[in-house]
């Protein structure tokens, strides 16, 4: 036998096909050949000795024409027997080293999973939108619905409708954009407000809404003002409704956004369409430096001149709505320190949040 | 609106120990917001003390100035100082210098000595100057941050006050006083006064007031100051301009009078400048009652007051020098000489009260709120007397404050009421609200008690008729902003306290969820974000070449857009008709910022103005307008579709290891938008296009199904891009994303699968290389029948074997029928249907 793996191994002579023992001999010698084969490379060259062309077993078969027939049955049964156990161990011997092979092929297919590249990159929504959404998913979940207006407004829709006078202060407060020329009677919507008139005049009582978009105001950009910025309106209308009713739905809606330790509080103030008005002041448990109260917005019971403005008659209906500011909300929800971070569009401060905020 | 403390006590019971703080904590519970405290005391450190200038010396300097080099005694004759510290002379006499020459040797005067920190923190110290040791200062009230006055250091002589040697000056200066600063809300007025506010502290606490209206006793006067009329021929909506002017008159005025040290405190502490004692006292009765006052000098006037609206294009000089042009709607203080006053607003230059003025007419009058609003408006006049006439003031104080202002200047002024002046108009009908019993309880959901509700009621000045089922409610005159049931409710609610109202959550009716369009934009937005985009949200203010660049696909094409009347910038000052311009305006400012590999994008409104832009009258408010009024409403606003748009710019993956490095680029742009379609279930048309923004051979035009322009998509200009910094190749997409939902299906039938093997079947055709590959593949569907299942191109080849100028497109058509196995003649004929059709379209050639 050869010292070296990659040998066939020693081949012994041809026997005869009707020596047992001889032909065992060669059996065993193929066995051992096969069992010393490192590799399929190997035993494909220990096959190829022990059961190819010139391997003994087959050179022996080959003189079985020239025997006696009783000889032919014996040797035929017995050459049989010798290959049947020689194919048999090859089979067994290269399943092992095919599994081998399998094994160390995924072996050296081993990857750094740590320097993996990221090919395809997630981006990210603004967190503005994405509190939207939140916020009216808040509302629908309560069985409100979402409703819309359009951001050039009319005036009768943004101020007269919501009973401001036009000689009203209040209507110089709002820092309002007039559309060039004046005397069409268009503004930048200066609140979410005038979607509560829209609701009112196409939807039937009972309504609940949430009015959620982008509103304007003459401001100067700094780090707590800007001319455009988002709010998100609430109205309800129904027979009966009380402020107890406002103040239930503000409580569970902060509860949502600031978890179950939020409370509210109001205060009294004054917004010419709600009588009575209040502001809104939320408990956030979480807040920067501990738990405290923060301004949040306004509300109050819709003033029956809005009503009336809307196709309702408040004899027989009352109302209440609520608004807040979105860039407000995320300020001190989620601790954004300057407007201009949400206004400027760097690509940092929204890849920050992902999808969520 | 600011609150000297010492002030409020007078009408008001507030504890000894308050603050500011406390009294605000107060008053926020009732509606008023807290806005400061202003406290001189916080920024003023002592040893601030009286001194007594011993010595004087001019000492004139190279640079012109002459300073006064002093000694000044700051403890009592023969006491020895007893303060201790670094340049505080042991001997009680300072050496100071001065720039200031208003004083004499023997002035008593403020000296603030080394140790003392006065507002900015500025440090008193020994310092040598001008050749000596100045140890301490002669302080001004600018210095002590007690105004504006810089025309000399404060003496106390001047004040009327000859105080103690050493003593602590702060207290003579009453700056031991402070106030709280209140947001007043615009339904007010009344709160615009010491008056009102000690009234809603009263409220808030549950303790007396004193009301100072009530504890001014008017001298009916005799005859008549001067004559009166009210001649207002056209009033606004019907009001009158002016219902009530009362005069009084006082002579004598001591020109040397000076206002006294307590009254300019609270002036300064109310945010005042004190000016002269006339001004001051005038300023003063304002503040307390809440009464605005114009002072003439008697000798001034000519003839009898006539109040009127203005003649358009009369003219007046105000006392601020300026010559207005005034407007017929305007309410006049006029005289035998023509206008003397805008009435309310501002007096005028020629009758105005000077240092001379020994004899003064006091006119204190009630005004139409809104004919002064109008008027300050027009003449852009905020002061504290507009502020106050356009909120609306107490009718029935007029009298009384013109009788304060006659006291003030008689105690102070050393004047004399001549006992002659007038009162003039007509006491408005008093505004009765009828309050149903348990209407507050409804409207609040608190079951007020009736004593709850009266005693609200008459805290607030009402007076109460109860009846069986309802209330007569008289208001009272000082608040003009209550006049339903509704502003009573909230007085009530308010006074009992908001903190009463319990939580109650109503149950909306079943809802039916977000709409279809609201959860298609919501789709869309997060499908571009798990693109690999950023959503980004700019302002809608454009500039009118920006609009004329993006928002018309052909140069010199006019594009309509909505001009604001007030833009921020004049520049930017129309609104978007595309949403590029702000994206790219964001793209650049990230690149500015070192991030140039940027995929950002954007959904919201373009606003495209028809041909009518608002309407000329609107409806009144408080009425549902008609069907036909809310429609001109509506056709005159600006269609204000919602657009899709993304900016892509640089690398789309930075190359890092094992990533290969790739640009964004048109065909990106144009996976967005075949991406959003998909994501709203439309079908997009994607045609060769050409818009002045993109590159000429780099732009898609996207069309709907039924071939309506919805967008472009491609590379931006080259020039535009190298003009405006921003990345070479950097590709655009816009969609009107609300066109391209409106044409998608309302909902999808479910395709019946076909489980029959298909056949597959390529073909390359020979076509004019100009000819887009887009149309041959519509065609080739077209053509194939309903057999096609899918199409799609593999190949453009250009060189051997083809001709120049033409192109060889390989397609792979895949076929499957739904209720068998094809045959490949089957698919070979729909094949042949399909080129058939290109060669007749198209001129297309089968390949080999």
């Amino acid at each position: 036998m050869s010292e070296s793996p990659s040998s066939p191994g020693v081949t012994p002579g041809v026997p005869h096909p009707t020596d047992s023992e001889a032909v065992d001999l060669v059996v065993v010698a193929a066995l051992a050949a096969f069992e010393g084969a490192g590799d399929l490379e190997e035993l494909k060259a220990a096959r190829l000795a022990h059961l190819g062309e010139k391997a003994p077993l087959t050179l022996a078969n080959r003189t079985i024409g020239s025997l006696d027939k009783a000889e032919k049955a014996l040797a035929g049964k017995t050459l049989g027997a010798a290959k049947g156990r020689i194919s048999k161990a090859l089979a067994a011997r290269t399943e092992v080293l095919e599994a081998e092979h399998a094994a160390r092929r995924l072996l050296e297919e081993t990857v750094d999973v740590t320097a993996a590249p990221r090919r395809a990159t997630l981006g990210a929504r603004h967190p503005l939108s994405r509190l939207t959404e939140r916020v009216s998913d808040v509302f629908v979940g309560m069985g409100w619905e979402i409703a819309e207006g359009p951001e050039v407004e009319s005036e009768w829709f943004n101020f007269d409708a919501l009973n401001f006078d036009e000689d009203h202060p209040a209507r110089e407060m709002q820092d309002t954009f007039f559309v060039d020329p004046p005397q069409a009677h268009l503004v930048m919507r200066t609140h979410t407000s005038p979607v509560q008139i829209r609701s009112m005049l196409d939807r039937e009582v009972p309504i609940y809404v949430l009015c959620p978009g982008r509103t304007f105001r003459t401001d100067e950009l700094d780090a707590t003002h800007t001319p455009v910025f988002h709010q998100f309106e609430g109205l309800a209308v129904d027979k009966g409704l009380t402020m107890a009713d406002l103040k239930g739905t503000l409580e569970h809606f902060a509860r949502q956004m600031f978890g179950p330790e939020a409370k509210i509080r109001l205060r009294p103030s004054y917004f010419p369409f709600t009588e009575p008005s209040a502001e809104l002041d939320i408990w956030h448990p979480g807040a920067k430096g501990g738990p405290r109260w923060i301004e949040w917005g306004g509300c109050g019971m819709v003033h029956p001149n809005v009503l009336r403005s809307g196709g309702i008659d408040p004899e027989v209906y009352s109302g209440f709505a609520f608004g807040m500011g979105v860039e407000r909300t995320l300020m001190f929800r989620n601790d954004v320190p300057d407007m201009h971070d949400m206004i400027e569009g760097d690509v940092r401060f929204s890849q920050h949040f992902g999808m969520e905020i | 609106m600011r609150i000297p403390l010492s002030w409020l006590r007078e009408n008001a019971q507030v504890p000894a120990g308050a603050t500011a703080e406390d009294v605000m904590a107060e008053l926020v519970r009732v509606g008023l917001e807290e806005e400061d405290v202003i406290r001189p005391l916080d920024s003023l450190q002592g040893p601030i003390v009286v001194g007594q200038v011993l010595t004087r010396e001019e000492e004139p300097q190279k640079n012109g100035k002459v300073i006064n080099w002093c000694s000044v005694r700051v403890v009592p004759e023969g006491a020895t100082q007893e303060l201790v510290g670094e340049g505080i002379d042991p001997s009680g006499v300072q050496g100071i210098i001065c720039g200031a020459h208003n004083f004499e040797v023997g002035d008593k005067v403020v000296v603030t000595l080394p140790g003392a920190v006065l507002p900015g923190d500025f440090r008193i110290t020994p310092r040598k100057t001008y050749g000596h040791v100045s140890a301490g200062m002669m302080a001004s009230a600018r210095e002590l941050g007690l105004g504006d006055d810089h025309d000399g250091i404060l003496v106390f002589r001047d004040l009327g006050l000859d105080p103690e040697l050493g003593q602590d000056a702060l207290p003579l200066l009453g700056v031991t006083d402070e106030a709280a600063e209140i947001n007043v809300t615009p339904d007010r007025g009344y709160c615009f006064s010491i008056r009102g506010v000690a009234r809603e502290y009263a409220l808030a606490t549950g303790t007396a007031f004193s009301d100072p209206a009530e504890r001014v006793s008017v001298a009916v006067p005799g005859e008549a100051a001067i004559g009166v009329e009210l001649k207002d021929e056209a009033p606004i909506r019907g009001k009158a301009g002016c219902d009530r002017f009362v005069t009084r008159e006082v002579t004598g005025l001591d020109p040397e009078a000076t206002t006294p040290a307590w009254m300019a405190e609270r002036l300064r502490l109310a945010g005042m400048r004190p000016l002269s004692l006339a001004v001051d006292v005038s300023n003063y009765v304002m503040w307390e009652l809440g009464q605005p006052l114009h002072f003439y000098d008697r000798d001034t006037l000519n003839g009898d007051i006539v109040v009127r609206r203005a003649a358009a294009g009369e003219k007046l000089t105000t006392l601020d020098g300026k010559e207005r042009t005034l407007h017929a709607e305007d309410l006049l203080i006029t005289d035998a000489s023509g206008p003397i006053g805008l009435a309310g607003i501002m007096g005028g230059a020629a009758t105005e009260v000077s240092a001379s003025t020994r004899t003064v007419l006091i006119e204190s009058a009630h005004f139409d709120a809104v004919s002064m609003g109008r008027t300050k408006r027009r003449h852009k006049l905020p002061s504290e007397a507009s502020k106050r006439n356009e909120r609306g003031v107490d009718w029935e104080v007029a009298d009384k404050a013109a009788q304060r202002a006659v006291d003030l200047l008689v105690e102070l002024g050393g004047g004399t009421d001549t006992g002659r002046g007038g009162d003039t108009g007509t006491r408005p009908a008093p505004v009765v609200v009828a309050l149903p019993h348990g209407a507050a309880a409804a409207r609040v959901g608190v079951e007020y008690t009736r004593e709850q509700e009266l005693s609200s009621l008459a805290g607030v000045g009402c007076v109460v008729e109860e009846g069986a089922d309802v209330d007569q409610v008289t208001v009272p005159s000082w608040r003009p902003d209550m006049d339903i049931a509704d502003d009573l409710i909230e007085e009530i609610a308010r006074l009992v306290g908001y903190e009463q109202i319990p939580s109650t959550l109503p149950v909306a009716p079943p809802g039916r969820g977000l709409t279809g369009a609201q959860r298609a934009r919501r789709r869309l937005l997060d499908a571009l974000a798990a693109a690999g985009l950023t959503e980004v949200l700019a302002y809608p203010f454009v500039s009118q070449a920006q609009n004329a660049f993006f928002g018309a696909a052909e140069e010199g094409t006019e594009v309509k857009a909505v001009h604001l009347a007030n833009p921020i910038s004049a520049e930017f000052g129309w609104l978007r008709t595309s949403l590029l311009p702000g994206l790219l305006e964001i793209a650049r400012r990230n690149a500015s910022r070192g991030f140039r590999d940027t995929a950002l994008y954007e959904g919201g409104l373009v606003f495209l103005p028809g041909d009518t832009l608002g309407s000329a009258a609107l409806p009144a408010g408080g009425a549902r307008p008609s069907d036909e009024q809310l429609a001109e409403l509506n056709a005159g606003l600006p269609d204000q579709p919602w657009h899709l748009a993304a900016v892509l710019s640089g690398r789309a993956n930075d190359g890092a290891l094992g990533a290969g490095e790739r640009a964004w680029d048109w065909a990106d742009a144009l996976d967005i938008a075949r991406l959003g379609a998909e994501v709203l279930g439309a079908q997009l048309n994607i045609k060769q296009g050409s818009h002045q923004a993109f590159h000429p051979g780099r732009c898609a035009r996207l069309e709907t199904a039924a071939g309506e322009l919805v967008g472009f998509a491609g590379e931006l200009h080259p020039d535009y891009l190298a003009a405006n910094d921003l990345p070479a190749r950097t590709a655009a997409v816009e969609l009107d994303a609300r066109a391209l939902l409106a044409s998608a299906p309302e909902s999808i039938v479910a395709q019946h699968l076909s489980t029959f093997p298909a056949a597959t079947q390529d073909v390359a055709l020979v076509v004019d290389a100009s000819l887009p590959a887009g149309e041959v593949l519509g065609t080739l569907r077209e053509g194939a029948g309903e057999l096609l299942e899918q199409v799609e191109l593999f190949d453009d080849y250009r060189g051997q074997g083809i001709e120049p100028g033409s192109k060889s497109l390989a397609f792979a058509l895949r076929f499957r029928a739904t209720d068998r196995t094809l045959t490949a003649d089957e698919a070979s004929a729909a094949r042949e249907a399909a080129v058939r059709l290109a060669t007749e379209r198209h001129g297309a050639t089968a390949r080999g």
